[in-house]
């Protein structure tokens, strides 16, 4: 397979992973207004819990109870939801940016102890050799696009689950609620807990975001769930793509995706121009920052001049 | 453990710092402003630069205390402003992305590696009751008293310090008698930043410069904002040395590592006992 295909299938399958990300963000915040900033840690919880369930036995971290693939994601979405249950709980009857403070404590908090607690995962050095799906086919040269196709099923599931909800009754009420509560608790709708409800399914597709995650790096270490840079950027997506709208959402994560991917090519290059270590070695080092600044400007001229994102919500009622 | 206090008390003059401005734009603009532990780090780093140009301690902490006031009102111009009409979570959004370019301008510039003020090791001095303190930390200590005291004077004598104050109590109330909405969010920018900046270069001093500082502490501002009562600068003082003294003392007993864990864990418990805080007004609630 050319190098050009089997990059653009990696860009792919990382973009959709974001895409799952930002899909159930879209339920939490784009259809019932509740502002998650713990993303990294629901992403964090589910990638370590199939990690744990699936590898071999290791002295290196806990579990390590060789169970099936799909079992594993399962309890991911099931722990990630558990989670957004308990933190619900305190916050979800407060003022909304109660909950954004709470999750964003949770996701460090969850870090900090994957980071610290070196019985349980291995701390800093990370886990590695988590099991891929159908590893026998992982060393073929179609098995990305194998991946691939696994991820863009799982998403259209994903898309039809939500946009089925939202069309419902059910869906309706969240809508009500993201546009005013106090009408929704008055018309007697137990407003507590939709956005109970609304937080856990959201965040269980978080969770299984990150499995897929998991299996498909085979590693993971808490470096990766940094909490604001990493939800940073699925609020990115979701605010380009237009919150509120589930096909948005898919293309704000590709988009922001390949911008953030294309800006580490194009810091590459420039590094490779110069045969000097010394000034490829800067521009090494200026590559990370440069890559967020670019991306936070972009999300403030958003902000600014196209609040509904490229495609906002269709205003029908 | 008296050694603890101590230290908590440090860690807590710190705090406060950070939190009297987080607390007046909570309460004034009404959005928890995510990009405030960003600015104390800029400061931080700004006086870095001015002792770089061989600048007097003291004279480069007023100078970054100027200039991150100014900062932080330029934040407010090109951004916030804007937004002030919108949803106060679309303010909240927009400050992330605002602290995220903050720490990574400071990263840019200053490179990712921990730095140090000065290369000297002090002396610690011993005091009564096995207490060891170093006189960067008896100047920490003393500075933040004298700012403290400072801005009570300001917000209880001048007539802006009233103005903020009744704004931050009820926005519409305080338009209404006739004072100059634009003009006291302008003010409360420049003295939230400055104090923001001195809270910064303190930590510094104690601790170290790296540009993920502000994120260090992030979480016991905000802590320190919630348990003192939102809008409230009298609670953000009372909650900034509960919170620093909690995380001190929470060493003697758990790893330091989680400090920021600890302050997060009282937030919690605020928000399940007492959500608006010790001097804060209660929260309707839908």
């Amino acid at each position: 397979m050319s190098g050009i295909l089997s990059y653009l299938i990696t860009l792919g399958i990382m973009a959709g992973i974001f895409a799952i990300l930002t899909l159930g963000l879209n339920l939490q915040w784009g259809f019932t207004g509740l502002f998650n900033v713990g993303i990294a840690g629901f992403f964090a919880i589910g990638a370590y819990a199939t990690a744990f369930l699936t590898k071999g036995p290791s002295p290196e971290h806990l579990g390590g109870l060789g169970m099936p693939i799909f079992f594993g994601l399962l309890i991911s979405a099931v722990v990630s939801g558990l989670i957004a249950f308990l933190i619900g709980l305190p916050t979800l009857k407060l003022k909304e940016d109660y909950l954004a403070i709470a999750t964003l404590g949770i996701a460090e908090s969850i870090r900090l102890i994957f980071t610290n607690e070196a019985w349980l995962g291995n701390g800093n050095r990370g886990i590695k050799d988590i099991p891929k799906p159908w590893a026998e086919l992982s060393a073929a040269p179609y098995y990305n696009l194998l991946f691939l196709l696994i991820i863009f099923i799982i998403i259209v599931f994903i898309y039809f689950f939500i946009e089925k909800s939202i069309h419902s009754p059910w869906g309706r009420v969240l809508k009500a609620i993201r546009e005013d509560e106090l009408v929704t608790a008055s018309v007697g709708k137990n407003v507590f807990r939709y956005k109970l409800e609304s937080l856990v399914i959201g965040s269980m597709f978080m969770g299984l975001a990150g499995g897929l995650y998991s299996h498909y790096i085979s590693f993971i270490s808490p470096d990766v769930f940094h909490p604001m840079q990493f939800t940073f950027l699925v609020w990115v997506m979701l605010i380009l793509g237009g919150s509120g709208n589930n096909l948005g959402a898919i293309a704000g994560a590709f988009l922001v995706w390949a911008i953030w991917s294309g800006s580490e090519f194009l810091t590459d290059l420039l590094a490779r121009i110069s045969t000097d270590p010394k000034v490829s070695g800067m521009i090494t080092n200026i590559q990370s920052p440069l890559r967020i600044i670019l991306i936070s400007v972009i999300l403030e001229l958003v902000l600014l001049y196209r609040p509904d994102g490229i495609f906002g919500e269709k205003k029908i009622l | 453990m008296p050694q603890l206090i101590i230290n908590g008390i440090i860690m807590g003059s710190i705090i406060v710092l950070g939190s009297i401005g987080l607390t007046l734009t909570y309460g004034i603009l009404n959005f928890a402003n995510f990009a405030h532990g960003d600015i104390m780090a800029a400061g931080a780093y700004l006086c870095l630069f001015f002792l770089g140009l061989n600048v007097p301690f003291v004279v480069a902490v007023i100078l970054s205390m100027c200039i991150t006031a100014g900062l932080g009102i330029l934040i407010d111009w090109c951004i916030y402003r804007k937004l002030r009409e919108k949803t106060s979570v679309v303010l909240l959004i927009a400050s992330i992305g605002a602290a995220l370019f903050l720490r990574n301008v400071v990263q840019l510039i200053f490179g990712p590696q921990l730095v140090y003020y000065s290369s000297e090791i002090q002396m610690a001095k011993k005091l009564p009751f096995g207490i060891r303190i170093k006189p960067d930390e008896i100047f920490i200590i003393a500075a933040s008293f004298l700012l403290i005291i400072a801005v009570h004077l300001f917000l209880k004598r001048s007539r802006i310090g009233k103005a903020m104050r009744a704004l931050s109590d009820n926005m519409q109330l305080a338009g209404v008698i006739g004072i100059e909405t634009e003009k006291i969010i302008f003010w409360t920018w420049g003295l939230g930043c400055a104090l923001a900046a001195a809270g910064g270069i303190f930590l510094g001093l104690e601790v170290q410069l790296r540009p993920m500082m502000g994120w260090d502490v992030l979480l016991p501002i905000f802590a320190a904002v919630i348990l003192g009562g939102i809008g409230s600068p009298y609670g953000a003082m009372a909650g900034g040395m509960i919170i620093g003294i909690s995380q001190e003392v929470s060493t003697a007993f758990i790893n330091p590592a989680y400090k920021s864990v600890v302050s997060f864990m009282i937030l919690i418990l605020v928000l399940l006992i007492k959500p608006s805080g010790i001097f804060g007004k209660k929260e309707r609630l839908a």
